[in-house]
């Protein structure tokens, strides 16, 4: 067993290491491959705060990942390029999104919570595809990718440095929250609601701030991934896309601070590799998904490091 | 008889034929809720991959109706498919699944539905089949009042009904229904009392399966039949659960019922009735991108006065 420190350190580096080897032998794809990484694995932390700190099983996170994208490419449309100007309305558009949606969410539980969050993403999506104003169905493409002063953000080595840079925070600001009085809360909203309450604490309020933290650091990561692609559709506000998040977070180790990034890791690396070996690499990808469901409990970093110390 | 009258005796059967549409697609949403629901309050499963048995059926119906040339075969073909293939998945996978909690089962039913999206891209390719109307069942109707009405899609409404009286009176009278009612209650209890609670789960889990091929194979020519079809629909029964309660056949019925009449009804007449307050082309967008939402709406008000849904059992 590796301690999870050292497997988080590694996991660092080697993200870190990929692009910049990658730069040096002139393989560009390889640094495009990594960013996608550091986004989605962004996207994934902030789903693991609900649903590995917190037991929030949501399955509408794409949501806030795609509205966190629109907000960029709506923004870069009416000619706003600067990416420090939108991420705060990424963040804003993500965590008020996730106020309206966890407000109404969660006063179900359990399975209920599920289909709620499954349902609320669901409108989201009818409605950019119905709304035709940014694109509709088709999407809304974003030109040149937005700037940030100082950098050149078309250059993929640099635009990987400011994702990696905002994963490093977001996942500081996780663990931040984890350790403190409200992290501990947020577990123990997890592990046991009615203790909770019995010392004084309502479920509600601190399951909602978690949730809403959740779509804030999501919707981030969709202005991230919208600017990458440069391009924003519907298909970011899935269904699909909320069951990929799911996955990152569950197949990396749930829980577990850099979990979603070893997830998201493994997928992308899944899907180039895969993708290679068949047309029908889905199928292969289910059935590793129903292995680790049924054999490998924990993820990655629980098959690497044991069990968390507590859970 | 004066303009306005025959105006609006037009649209009292154009509304007639909505609401018609609305019970047609509400009673389809039953057959896949009724499934979903029962596997729930069984088995305490959350199964995503209900939408795969759909599109199981909707293709085994196609194919055999293609092969054959008899809708009817396919449709035998649909139920039996997809119960194959629903007893098939709950005794290779998901009974593994019943006691671990509710994520480990999303995640393994995704899995699922990848599954089965990418076997049935690979046996019938990405163009969507296409499944005819009997010729029995082809062309309207004339009811009362003047309406003239598809018999096929009234076909559904009346397998949607019969289904559900069926159903209810699956549950409520026999000796299955005892049994099915008892391991919602307290499964340890009545596999103490000598009932086969493997063989009954598997049972449940393809008589819904079942349900959600029957449903597959009523629309399929209706819409055309691809792969990805069950997931909207899967979606759809999610909200007719959560409106209903879980674990409830009245609840799915009374759910579905609503779901269907107001996103069609919805779409039907949203647009041209902001077309009174607005310009025509502003008001289909806008009367549409909130048309698609109304039926979400519909559960958000639910969730505010009746988390546990309308007929749920917690309150």
């Amino acid at each position: 067993m590796i301690p999870e420190r050292w497997l988080n350190v590694a996991l660092a580096a080697g993200l870190l290491a990929v692009p910049l080897l990658a730069v040096a032998a002139g393989e560009t794809f390889t640094v495009t491959l990594a960013t996608k990484v550091a986004i989605l694995g962004l996207a994934g932390a902030g789903l693991n705060l609900a649903l590995g700190y917190g037991g929030l099983v949501s399955f509408g996170h794409a949501a806030f990942f795609g509205l966190g994208g629109y907000a960029a490419g709506i923004l870069a449309s009416h000619g706003i390029v600067s990416m420090p100007a939108i991420w705060p309305v990424a963040i804003a558009t993500g965590g008020l999104a996730a106020l309206a949606i966890g407000a109404l969410s969660l006063r179900t539980t359990g399975v209920y919570f599920i289909m709620t969050t499954l349902a609320f993403g669901q409108m989201v999506y009818y409605f950019a595809v119905s709304w035709p104003a940014y694109g509709g169905e088709d999407g809304l493409p974003i030109y040149v990718r937005n700037r940030f002063s100082g950098l050149d953000t078309l250059d993929p080595i640099q635009f990987f440095a400011l994702a990696y840079v905002l994963l490093l925070a977001a996942l500081a600001l996780t663990a931040r929250i984890a350790a403190s009085r409200f992290g501990l809360a947020l577990a123990g909203a997890r592990q046991n609601p009615a203790r909770l309450q019995a010392v004084g604490i309502r479920r509600y309020g601190i399951a909602l701030t978690a949730f809403v933290i959740s779509g804030a650091i999501t919707g981030l990561a969709g202005a991230l991934y919208a600017d990458l692609n440069r391009f924003v559709s519907p298909a970011m506000l899935s269904w699909q896309t909320s069951g990929e998040l799911l996955v990152f977070v569950i197949l990396g180790g749930t829980g577990r601070l850099w979990g979603p990034v070893a997830g998201a890791a493994l997928y992308v690396t899944l899907e180039h590799w895969l993708g290679g070996v068949s047309d029908y690499w889905r199928f292969l990808l289910g059935l590793l998904l129903l292995g680790v469901v049924l054999f490998a409990r924990g993820g990655v970093i629980g098959l690497l490091s044991g069990p968390p110390r507590h859970g | 008889m004066p303009r306005s009258v025959r105006c609006s005796a037009l649209s009292a059967s154009l509304l007639a034929e909505q609401v018609l549409n609305g019970l047609q697609l509400g009673v389809m949403l039953f057959l896949m809720a009724a499934g979903l629901t029962l596997v729930f309050g069984v088995m305490g499963l959350i199964n995503l991959a209900h939408g795969s048995l759909y599109m199981v059926g909707a293709f085994a119906c196609a194919a055999t109706a293609a092969a054959t040339g008899s809708f009817w075969l396919g449709l035998a073909a649909s139920l039996a498919a997809a119960a194959a293939a629903g007893a098939l998945v709950e005794i290779a996978v998901l009974r593994r699944l019943y006691a671990r909690d509710h994520l480990d089962q999303v995640l393994a039913t995704f899995a699922l539905i990848l599954m089965f999206s990418e076997a049935t891209r690979w046996l019938f390719g990405s163009f969507p089949l296409y499944l005819d109307v009997p010729r029995s069942l082809a062309g309207a109707v004339e009811l009362p009042f003047g309406i003239r009405y598809p018999l096929y899609r009234l076909m559904i409404i009346g397998v949607g009904l019969a289904v559900a009286l069926g159903l209810f009176w699956l549950i409520g009278r026999t000796r299955l229904g005892v049994r099915i009612r008892a391991g919602e209650a307290d499964r340890e209890m009545i596999a103490a009392l000598g009932v086969d609670i493997a063989r009954l789960y598997t049972l449940v889990f393809a008589l819904g399966a079942a349900l959600a091929g029957l449903a597959g194979a009523l629309v399929g020519t209706l819409q055309s039949v691809q792969v990805g079809m069950g997931e909207p629909v899967l979606i759809l029964a999610f909200v007719v659960i959560v409106i209903g309660g879980i674990g409830s056949i009245k609840g799915a019925l009374v759910g579905a019922l609503l779901v269907g009449v107001t996103d069609t009804l919805g779409r039907a007449l949203l647009p041209s009735a902001l077309g009174a307050f607005m310009e025509p082309s502003g008001a289909t967008a806008v009367g549409s991108a909130i048309a698609s939402m109304l039926i979400y709406v519909l559960m958000a008000l639910v969730l505010v006065v009746r988390p546990a849904g309308l007929f749920g059992a917690r309150a």
